[in-house]
């Protein structure tokens, strides 16, 4: 009756045994760039707090916003905002339940990719 | 069993054990965060590295002030849900609730934090 081997039931593949696509990879990097967005946050917060509580605090924050490691994160943050912004897009067309088909996701995937990247020497071009 | 309504069976079976109200939050957030973020990537990416002064007077002013209040409030109301959502597909039991209760709790600390700086700034 109580059988120790029931897993017989099909079983969604897990990541170790799926092969990558870019499909997923897409949809990974979104949810890796959304939560990664916290850090540029807090540094952006703490920055504009000092800024907020007194001239010598604003000299350390900013001493640490835009020193090499303050330069790594926002320019981090900056890709990550723009890839989850336009990977977001792409979420919005595809709940409206355009996009589906395997050939335009794909594309509308390397779009979100070379967008970013795009986006992103454009940003730090005109800032 | 015959007494219940389908819809009574299905409530709560997913696998976040409530409805769709997260994800038309998320929806309703995202499209608010599509036309905001890209001023406010311009706004805070040119006050940033120009000095004391500089900072305090962009700060100041009305549009920078209430967009930044915005990007916090509504921002890091999406961040919470979103890092919830993330946090119900990996973790499970005590472990779970905590994660939830610290993401939702970061947040609200970030937003306020960050409101409070620029209420000191701009009032």
């Amino acid at each position: 009756m109580a059988d120790a081997k029931q897993v017989k039931r099909p079983l969604s593949p897990h990541l170790q045994i799926y092969r990558p696509q870019l499909t997923s990879i897409t949809s990974i990097l979104t949810r890796i760039t959304g939560n990664a967005l916290i850090v540029g946050i807090i540094l952006a917060v703490w920055w504009l707090l000092a800024a907020a509580t007194s001239p010598d605090y604003f000299e350390t924050a900013n001493a640490v916003a835009t020193s090499w490691f303050g330069d790594l994160v926002f320019t981090g943050s900056l890709w990550a905002v723009w890839y989850h912004y336009l990977a977001g897009l792409r979420h919005l067309y595809f709940d409206a339940g355009n996009g589906l088909e395997i050939t335009t996701a794909e594309r509308l995937g390397w779009g979100c990719i070379g967008g970013s990247v795009v986006l992103t020497t454009l940003t730090i071009l005109i800032i | 069993m015959r007494y219940l309504t389908a819809r009574k069976r299905a409530v709560g079976r997913g696998s976040a054990h409530t409805g769709t109200e997260r994800h038309w939050a998320m929806t309703v957030s995202s499209a608010g965060l599509a036309f905001l973020v890209p001023i406010w990537v311009y706004i805070f990416g040119s006050a940033l590295g120009q000095d004391h002064a500089e900072v305090l007077a962009t700060f100041a002013r009305p549009v920078p002030a209430i967009l930044t209040a915005m990007i916090l409030v509504v921002g890091m109301r999406h961040f919470a849900m979103g890092a919830t959502t993330m946090i119900e597909d990996y973790s499970k039991g005590t472990t779970r609730k905590m994660l939830v209760i610290f993401v939702i709790s970061l947040a609200t600390v970030v937003a306020v934090t960050g409101l409070f700086a620029l209420v000191r700034i701009a009032l």
